[in-house]
């Protein structure tokens, strides 16, 4: 009797009940007809990997790991997981060296900055481009991240006595993205937080959080990244008692979720304060800080809710906040997939499905016409900026703008 | 985070009672564990019993049309039920003898649509009928992956393909007066069962397939987008999991996504659907509500919660939440006086507010009302 009451499965698969909820919202399954779809890849297969791992179908690469099933799901199973996992433990396939390339997104950012004009350049030259796309099979089409020439993190040295300063103190998970790409979003973060009294400090050392080396199959590295993140974000947090706060979506969601769930990491003891900036603004906001916004600011945001931000349930944070800037008109976009799904869209036989899947998305924009897109990840970003030609920003940027300097 | 309303569950009762306070002026959330039971819905409501000319309004702004005409409806295995409204792509008949000659149409791998059991609900009613199938290259890609070839896939090609459809079913065409097919048209184009209707010289009458229902989901869709335009707030994939209740009322929520976040409220609505949608849960010795525990009706002895005959009314389907007259939730047999319960969580015994669909809708204008007032 007990064991009826309790029954608990791994990734929650066996609380299935074949509704067919989830493969009307898999957007890989709307474009791409190699694709299993969520219920086959996840539950349904799941049940013949564990009779024999013959059935692994190595189909479940075509897999992005949004998971918009699981949010769609009414009974809890956890559907990208169960996919993400069995990848994981039956893909016995070796990464090729363009998913090592494109996995390595801190490597490439430690290799990339001291160039970065030229880096820039040549990854902006029609020649490269198609050298790129016929020895890696990186699609031509695609436009590149810049580089920054100088990294987010030898600015906040620098700054380091000034933000020690202030009464209260976070550390900051920057992530590749900011620290090689765009400092200027962990520059926002800076000039937000230190309005709201908060100084910013970075962790001892962080590692790429390793979204791209678990979908590209390389979750050792992957799970080496996450021991050495978890010790970091511990040593912030028990010894120096602070928040972790990020701007990424795919990084705080990795942290916080995949860590545990796929690759057996355990953060129990810190999962609860490594938080959104977005929200722990908000929190700050509610409990009676202020910021003071420029009387100046009129712009028309549409946001983007990015799928791992929709997992995550945050989204609201960062809605609150651009609402409560006085002088924004918001418009919340529907939710949809902008298809880039982190270094996906930049592979060759993912191209077309990547913009198919973000079309009715791009085609709302328009439709919208904003000022600016507002969206909490990096990928979506270039996704959006190259496909549609609208500037999208970092709700961050957008608070950092907004307030008075 | 403070709202004025708080509403569990995003199916229909949530959407439309969170249309309603949201477009009188009130700051609202819905939080929803995961879609709903519109993802199975026919497209015609149950048991309406007058012309509700609030909820055409209200389905009206959101771009949804509805038709009012109490008769029956055609379901996917032949019979028919009674209905009163449905979506204006939907048929109610007056009788089941709604054709003189019927061509039943379907597309060659679909496997959701059951042409056999419809041709011989049809010939029981003395209306004969054939079947043809439809090979239509363009669901080549579809077929590839034969267990995906779902509803909501075809739409998405038949909202391009439409007028192949047409031309294909005109070029059949005998001397029936009557073409049925799949519910699969009009997922994002709005206007392609008019237009297939348009096309072909003959009553068009669209059957629900298996699920995922593609008139279901475009209502949640355009209900969806409706609350969001007027600003409501909306928390898709979050659970609420308990709530802090003092003195008979509730002060907020907690929820799995938010944690130690907790969302406040000065009234709380309740339409977490039922066994289905785990609004009501059950184990092997009681039926119970696992967000605030409330009272609910079910009977002792296990045995008597279902009948073995599967095709049988359940009687577990009656169960639901106990509220008072006006629909406040029943705590150790208090009401609490801020939180009302709609929708099919209330369980079939609430003959005043109907059943299924125009359940959720009467009662969720019913809540409204009183949060209003
Ligand atoms: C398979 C099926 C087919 C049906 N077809 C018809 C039909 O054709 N015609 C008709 O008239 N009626 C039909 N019904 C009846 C149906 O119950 C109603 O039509 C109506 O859709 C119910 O709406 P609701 O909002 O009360 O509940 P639901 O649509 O079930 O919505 C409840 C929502 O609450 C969420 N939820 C549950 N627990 C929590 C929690 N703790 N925190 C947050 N969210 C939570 C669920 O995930 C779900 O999204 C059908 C019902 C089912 C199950
Ligand atoms: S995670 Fe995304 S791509 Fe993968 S099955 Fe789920 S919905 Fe489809
Ligand atoms: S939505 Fe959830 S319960 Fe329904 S088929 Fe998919 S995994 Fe199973």
């Amino acid at each position: 009797m007990k064991l009826q009451e309790y029954t608990i499965s791994k990734h929650n698969f066996e609380e299935c009940m074949k509704c067919t909820v989830c493969t009307a919202y898999c957007p890989v399954l709307q474009v791409n007809p190699m694709y299993p779809g969520p219920k086959q890849a996840g539950p349904d297969g799941e049940r013949l990997r564990l009779k024999d791992p013959y059935f692994f179908n190595y189909a479940l690469k075509y897999c992005m790991n949004c998971k918009r099933c699981e949010v769609a799901c009414p009974s809890d199973v956890n559907v990208a997981d169960l996919i993400q996992a069995a990848r994981i433990r039956y893909d016995r396939s070796k990464p090729k060296l363009r998913d090592r390339i494109l996995a390595s997104t801190d490597f490439m950012g430690t290799l990339a900055r001291p160039f970065a004009p030229v880096v820039n350049g040549v990854t902006r030259l029609g020649v490269t481009k198609s050298v790129m796309d016929a020895t890696l099979k990186i699609d031509h089409r695609r436009s590149f991240p810049k580089y920054s020439s100088r990294s987010f993190e030898s600015w906040l040295r620098r700054h380091a006595k000034e933000q020690a300063a202030f009464p209260e103190q976070v550390a900051y998970f920057h992530g590749c993205y900011v620290n090689y790409n765009n400092p200027g979003l962990g520059r926002d973060l800076v000039k937000v937080l230190n309005a709201l009294g908060v100084g910013v400090q970075l962790l001892e050392k962080e590692k790429c959080c390793g979204i791209a080396l678990i979908t590209n199959g390389m979750s050792d590295k992957a799970t080496r990244h996450a021991t050495h993140n978890i010790d970091a974000i511990r040593k912030a947090v028990t010894d120096r008692g602070l928040t972790v706060v990020t701007t990424s979506s795919s990084c705080t969601l990795t942290i916080r979720e995949e860590y545990p769930n796929l690759l057996g990491v355990d953060n129990a003891d810190v999962r609860d304060s490594v938080l959104m900036a977005t929200r722990y603004i908000f929190e700050r906001l509610e409990k009676g800080a202020t910021l003071r916004f420029r009387t100046d600011y009129h712009k028309k945001i549409a946001y983007h809710t990015p799928c791992h931000m929709e997992r995550m349930g945050w989204g609201v944070f960062s809605e609150k906040l651009m609402r409560m800037i006085p002088g924004v008109e918001f418009i919340q976009l529907d939710s949809a997939c902008c298809g880039i799904a982190g270094t996906y869209g930049f592979k060759k036989e993912n191209y077309e499905a990547s913009q198919a899947i973000g079309a009715p998305l791009f085609e709302q924009i328009r439709a919208v016409n904003p000022d600016i897109v507002a969206c909490d990840c990096e990928t979506c970003k270039w996704q959006i900026e190259m496909s549609t030609g609208y500037t999208v920003e970092n709700p961050i940027s957008i608070l950092a703008d907004a307030i008075e300097s | 985070m403070k709202f004025d309303t708080i509403i569990i569950g995003g199916g229909l009762a949530g959407l439309v009672s969170g249309i309603s306070l949201q477009k009188a002026g009130q700051d609202v959330a819905i939080i929803s564990t995961g879609q709903n039971a519109l993802h199975f819905f026919s497209g015609s409501f149950e048991s309406v019993e007058e012309p509700p000319q609030r909820m055409a309004d209200l389905f009206s702004e959101a771009g949804i049309r509805l038709q009012y005409r109490p008769g029956v409806r055609l379901m996917p295995l032949g019979t028919f039920r009674p209905a009163t409204l449905s979506l204006d792509d939907i048929n109610l008949f007056p009788t089941p003898r709604f054709a003189k000659k019927a061509m039943i149409v379907n597309f060659t791998g679909y496997h959701d649509f059951f042409t056999d059991f419809l041709a011989e609900g049809l010939e029981k009613q003395g209306i004969p009928c054939r079947v043809q199938l439809l090979q239509l290259p363009e669901l080549d890609v579809i077929r590839q992956s034969p267990s995906e070839m779902r509803s909501v896939q075809i739409a998405r090609t038949m909202d391009r393909i439409w007028e192949k459809v047409v031309q294909e079913i005109r070029v059949r065409l005998d001397d029936e007066d009557t073409v049925i097919l799949p519910q699969v048209f009009g997922l994002q184009d709005l206007s392609v069962p008019g237009r297939i209707r348009q096309g072909i010289p003959a009553q068009i009458v669209f059957v629900g397939t298996l699920p995922p229902s593609v008139p279901g989901i475009r209502t949640q869709m355009l209900l969806k987008r409706r609350y969001e335009i007027l600003g409501g707030t909306y928390l898709m994939g979050d659970e609420a999991l308990k709530a802090h209740i003092h003195d008979g009322v509730v002060h907020s929520i907690v929820t799995r996504n938010l944690d130690s976040h907790y969302l406040e409220a000065d009234n709380f609505i309740l339409a977490t659907g039922g066994f289905f949608s785990k609004g009501l849960k059950s184990n092997p010795f009681r039926i119970y509500e696992p967000v605030f525990g409330l009272d609910v009706t079910f009977a002792e002895d296990r045995n008597t919660w279902y009948s073995p005959d599967f095709s049988a009314d359940q009687p577990y389907m009656d169960y639901g939440v106990k509220t008072d007259a006006s629909l406040h939730a029943l705590q150790d047999g208090k009401p609490l006086k801020n939180l009302y319960v709609i929708g099919s969580i209330l369980g079939g015994t609430h003959p005043e507010f109907g059943t299924a669909a125009g359940l959720a809708v009467r009662s969720a204008f019913a809540a409204v009302d009183q949060i209003l007032s």
